[in-house]
């Protein structure tokens, strides 16, 4: 079982990596549907891989400059005070239950990433919470480092929360909440949005996997094929991209996560999970 | 590391982000080495078990806590040395928090100072607080 769940961890850590999902939305549904693991066990794992892929990008990102480092460290404040919440959630709501919401925010999630993107143009003053702390910025585009504002700091936090209550409850990270916080709300320029979700990601997944490590719900021999399964897929798929054509693989991938939200909610009302 | 921040005393925002991005690669390339090694052993020893991930039992006490497993992994178990080495991957970003603190501080940039502080209380108190 190891030998294949580390295939499938491979598998899903490159689709995750296509088609900006993120491992952890593949890897819940492929353990309990195809291997059968209990919800609770495939949380565990999956948010392991999750501080794994995560961090492993963040190194890259951090690097080249896109990364806001204090419009992150402020948000995490959010994030893992809803990780909290959220794993603290889990230990009581039914597994039924669990599939459901895992459903949902995976057909958001599908939704979100397969809509075109748009960088909106630069308007209006900053918010006041922005200018105090310190959170406009600068990032490299083809034309030399562009200034950017940072707007609606309250409404960004709030729903960081709430991306960070879903990451402690489905052990996933959350990415396209994340990113709607950033590029819809705060009006961050896209590629500081995905990079800077990205860097987060990996500190809002440690808050709740402190608690699942307690209570019993990360099991070594199932993580283990799982993390480096998907931290092997996620690198390969980041190279594929470079030169792959993502329209078409998307429009796939599309396909298999409609088919698994469906799956999902029907194994959760049925109880079959 | 190529950045020795405590050598060169620069704590600007560029040279943090530099030795940031090392931190966060070194610790995921350990975590994944300790964790290969703890993988093999237990390959090595049971073989492809057929377990049973199918109804949920928890894991044993010494599986639960940070420091039952150091504990265990010093004994060379399997399932301890892997265990020890997704700790040292949920403490790869906890890492990160503690050095920005620190950055921060340097900076003697105080509204950040207690952004930081509140969140590496937040995740310290996950990892080894008394549990929610």
């Amino acid at each position: 079982m190891t030998g294949l769940v580390a295939v499938g961890s491979f598998a899903a850590g490159m689709l995750g990596a296509l088609t900006g999902l993120g491992g952890g939305m593949i890897i819940v549904p492929m353990l309990t549907l195809v291997f059968g693991v209990d919800i609770r066990y495939a949380i565990g794992a999956s948010l392991i891989s999750v501080i794994a892929t995560s961090s492993g990008a963040a190194a890259a990102y951090v690097r080249e400059g896109y990364t806001n480092i204090r419009i992150g460290m402020f948000l995490e404040v959010a994030t893992t005070i809803g990780a909290l919440t959220g794993a603290f959630l889990a230990g009581w709501i039914s597994t039924s239950a669990l599939s459901v919401i895992f459903s949902l925010v995976l057909a958001y999630s599908a939704y979100r990433s397969f809509r075109p993107r748009e960088e909106h143009s630069i308007d209006g003053p900053p918010d006041k919470w922005a200018t105090r702390l310190r959170m406009d910025g600068t990032y490299p585009t083809p034309d030399g480092m562009q200034p950017y504002t940072v707007h609606r700091v309250p409404t960004g936090f709030s729903l960081m929360y709430v991306a960070g209550v879903l990451s402690g409850l489905l052990g996933i990270g959350s990415g396209a909440v994340k990113v709607l916080a950033m590029d819809q709300a705060m009006r961050l320029p896209f590629k500081v949005s995905t990079t800077t979700s990205n860097f987060m990601i990996g500190v809002t997944a440690a808050a709740s996997a402190g608690v699942y490590l307690h209570r019993g719900y990360i099991d070594p021999v199932l993580a283990f094929p799982v993390m480096l399964g998907v931290l092997a897929g996620a690198l390969t798929g980041a190279k594929v991209l470079a030169g792959a054509k993502v329209q078409a693989l998307r429009t796939i991938f599309t396909v298999v996560i409609v088919f698994l939200a469906v799956e999902m909610a029907y194994k959760g009302l049925r109880g079959g999970l | 590391m190529t950045n020795p921040l405590w050598r060169t005393g620069r704590w600007s925002d560029e040279h943090v982000e530099l030795f940031i991005g090392n931190l966060l690669r070194w610790g995921v390339i350990l975590a994944a080495i300790v964790t290969v090694i703890g993988g093999a052993m237990f390959l090595l020893a049971h073989g492809g078990t057929i377990a049973d991930y199918h109804v949920f039992r928890g894991q044993p006490d010494a599986l639960k806590s940070v420091s039952a497993v150091a504990q265990d992994a010093f004994r060379l178990r399997p399932t301890a040395i892997i265990q020890l080495g997704l700790l040292l991957l949920i403490l790869t970003p906890i890492a990160r928090v503690a050095l920005s603190l620190l950055a921060f501080a340097k900076q003697h940039d105080r509204v950040y100072i207690v952004v930081t502080g509140i969140v590496l209380a937040l995740l310290l108190y996950s990892l080894i607080g008394p549990g929610i």
